[in-house]
């Protein structure tokens, strides 16, 4: 235990290093660039100290929306809640470009991303539409075909219906001047799909899309990310115990006990515990389980799987759920690709292998698009902890310039750093394709 | 003594609550369907105490008024914290809550004088004392300013300071998650409450604060129902708040 344990800090410790330098090598501003943390995993919890944000306006005008997506689609009783599909608005009084922003795994249209995103983009001038992710528990259940989510080609058409008809809804009082469409981790992965498809469904044809610190395979960042939970002290037989600890720090700290649900959990947990570094890797790794494990749920129910509910079962609007929240804690998201996801889908491929499968879902089955369309951009930093060692290449590989990547910042921990966010915009207003 | 007549009248509610439950609603038997590929008896040790289950004889009545309150949030409460936050100004709005917080502030130094904590009674009647003088009758902040602390203590807490469990798990209809302890708690706070503004307060002013009392409370509680990405909300939220009850109580 204690080796293996110590193999993953050295082993940590080398990918920073050869991270950083790999970076230095290629990234043009290094030097001057002033995000101000440099370990990975904190810059993956903390995010942006305040002072180092970008200057943005404290309210503008984000309205939550609601839209029905299958008219005839009868939601179980148990998501009685969740039969129609949330997402938020901010508009110009004014002819404006649009812009979509789809949220990353287990995100809200509203979460904190998705919000500081908006105010950035609202205040370029731009009318923003803020999706959910397609992992977002009221996607599931309100807006996908199958409910089966994590597909790149089923889950990008998920979202381009769904971006059809907020559309069609805004159309009456709204004139936009052009269309553009970015995402953050899972967010940015969906937005290259939705790219694709835009080529051929011409709806928006959109001008600029940016990626931000997108995954390359789901599949690999899964991994790394289901693996962190193994920095539980006692490992995963803790995660119960580590978990309650996290939530006793947090509430002797934060009045309201039920934002910990929310998605400022990390940055909070982080503040009230003063965790160590080995325990920031647990700590993101608990926080990705505690959304994957409701995500799979809502999928089984959603498809009437028999994953961890049994099939056939109904559950109702009173159901105890005790017992799948503690199932499905114990399982990796992983766990959900072999035993869920590929079994659901198996069909589709005929003659090609589980591992095959789950590999393609991958940018790199849209490598020969990626490389040819100008309108996309893409802003990532090399050492993001959903990558593997080398990753980052693929980007500076397929991008070339189109591809910038700073030396730090985690997984989307600099998204709000004020250079970033400069970055952010200026990829839409004198970004790559005028 | 009075601690002790407390703790056992709470125990005999208690049990006479437990009496007429109408418990969880009966489910369909798992055994009935085919096992699933992750089973419980599959994954979870034997052994296995499950740290975030919160004793919850009466969750078939909790889970329905859970429901209702979301039904409430909605249709009533959330619209109309709505139209308050469109119709009176920012500055006005934080008056109104610094002004119910300042008789907040004096249930907490009750009830610091309850739990033996001369600190805590001072820094709130200090609060009390500058907010209501130079802080016009509670209307701004000023002890905040001059970093006064601001300690919270309900007689719920009170109690749990003498040693009286949670008990188990209530959504109060209206107010949302407690537990018999700090359910019954509200009802000495509520009257020492209402006894204080029935004494400080003109009669409109006292009518307006009754009013206004649940829609500023809705306005400062971030919470939204179902919007928090769990499918488990209704046992996440029953963990978190017993954690933090069980916290508060330490403190």
């Amino acid at each position: 235990m204690t080796i293996t344990k110590f193999t993953q800090v050295v082993f940590t410790a080398c990918c920073a290093v050869l991270f950083t330098s790999l970076a230095v090598a290629s990234v043009v501003n290094v030097e001057n660039y002033g995000y101000p943390i440099t370990d990975r995993f904190e810059a993956t919890v903390i995010g942006t100290p305040t002072e180092f944000e970008a200057n943005l306006p404290k309210r503008i005008p984000f309205k939550e929306k609601r839209i029905t997506i299958f008219p005839d689609r009868v939601t179980p009783d148990v998501f009685f809640y969740d039969s129609e599909l949330i997402y938020s608005v901010a508009l110009q009084k004014h002819d404006a470009p649009l812009i979509f922003l789809i949220a990353g795994t287990g995100a809200a249209h509203n979460g904190s991303k998705n919000r500081n995103m908006a105010k950035a983009f609202y205040q370029a001038g731009f009318h923003v539409v803020s999706i959910s992710s397609p992992t977002f528990n009221n996607f599931v259940t309100a807006a996908s075909t199958t409910g089966v989510v994590g597909h790149a080609e089923k889950d990008a058409e998920d979202l381009y219906r769904v971006m059809e008809m907020i559309w069609a809804e805004l159309k009456p009082d709204i004139t936009a001047t052009s269309f553009n469409l970015t995402g953050y981790s899972l967010g940015g992965f969906n937005a290259a799909f939705v790219s694709k498809l835009d080529e051929e469904r011409k709806s928006f044809n959109f001008k600029n899309v940016l990626l931000i610190n997108p995954p390359v395979s789901i599949y690999s960042s899964i991994s790394l990310l289901d693996r962190m939970i193994q920095n539980i002290p006692g490992g995963v037989d803790n995660f119960d115990k580590f978990a309650d600890d996290l939530i006793h720090g947090y509430t002797s700290v934060y009045k309201e006990s039920t934002d910990a649900v929310g998605d400022d959990f990390l940055y909070k947990a982080y503040k009230a515990m003063g965790l160590k570094d080995e325990q920031l890797a647990a700590l993101i790794g608990t926080s990705f389980r505690i959304s994957s494990s409701s995500l799979v749920f809502t999928s089984d129910v959603m498809a009437d799987y028999g994953y961890i509910k049994p099939k056939g079962l109904l559950l109702d609007r009173n159901s105890d759920l005790s017992v799948y929240k503690n199932v499905s804690v114990r399982l990796g998201f992983t766990d959900y690709y072999h035993e869920f996801f590929y079994p659901y889908y198996e069909a589709d491929y005929p003659g090609q292998d589980r591992d095959d499968v789950i590999a393609a879902i991958s940018l790199k089955s849209i490598t020969d698009y990626l490389r040819s369309a100008k309108k996309i951009t893409v802003m990532h930093n090399a050492d993001d902890v959903i990558l593997e060692p080398g990753q980052i290449d693929f980007f500076r590989d397929v991008f070339g310039d189109r591809a910038t990547i700073y030396p730090h910042g985690g997984h989307c921990g600099n998204m709000n750093y004020r250079d970033n966010v400069v970055h952010m915009v200026a990829a839409f207003v004198d970004g790559g394709n005028q | 003594m009075s601690q002790f007549l407390l703790r056992t009248s709470i125990l005999v509610l208690a049990m006479s609550f437990v009496g007429c439950s109408s418990g969880p609603t009966p489910q369909p038997q798992v055994t009935d369907y085919p096992e699933p590929v992750f089973s419980a008896k599959r994954l979870l040790p034997p052994d296995n105490a499950d740290i975030t289950a919160v004793y919850d004889p009466w969750q078939g009545m909790n889970r329905r008024i859970y429901i209702f309150n979301y039904h409430f949030d909605q249709m009533v409460f959330l619209p109309v914290v709505r139209g308050y936050e469109t119709v009176v100004p920012g500055v006005a709005r934080t008056g109104v809550h610094n002004f119910f917080n300042n008789f907040e502030d004096v249930s907490t130094m009750l009830n610091s004088i309850l739990q033996l904590s001369p600190n805590k009674f001072f820094q709130s009647s200090g609060r009390v004392v500058v907010n209501s003088t130079v802080g016009l009758f509670g209307l701004l902040d000023v002890a905040s300013k001059m970093e006064i602390p601001r300690p919270e203590e309900d007689f719920g807490q009170t109690l749990g300071y003498w040693g009286v469990a949670q008990g188990p798990y209530l959504v109060i209809p209206f107010l949302g998650p407690s537990n018999l302890r700090d359910g019954l708690g509200k009802i000495p706070d509520a009257y020492v409450q209402s006894a204080l503004k029935d004494e400080v307060l003109s009669d409109p002013v006292n009518l307006g604060a009754t009013i206004l009392y649940p829609i500023d409370t809705r306005a400062n509680t971030a919470f939204y129902y179902y919007q928090n990405g769990s499918a488990f909300e209704y046992e996440m939220v029953r963990w978190l708040f017993s954690t933090k009850r069980e916290v508060d109580v330490i403190q």
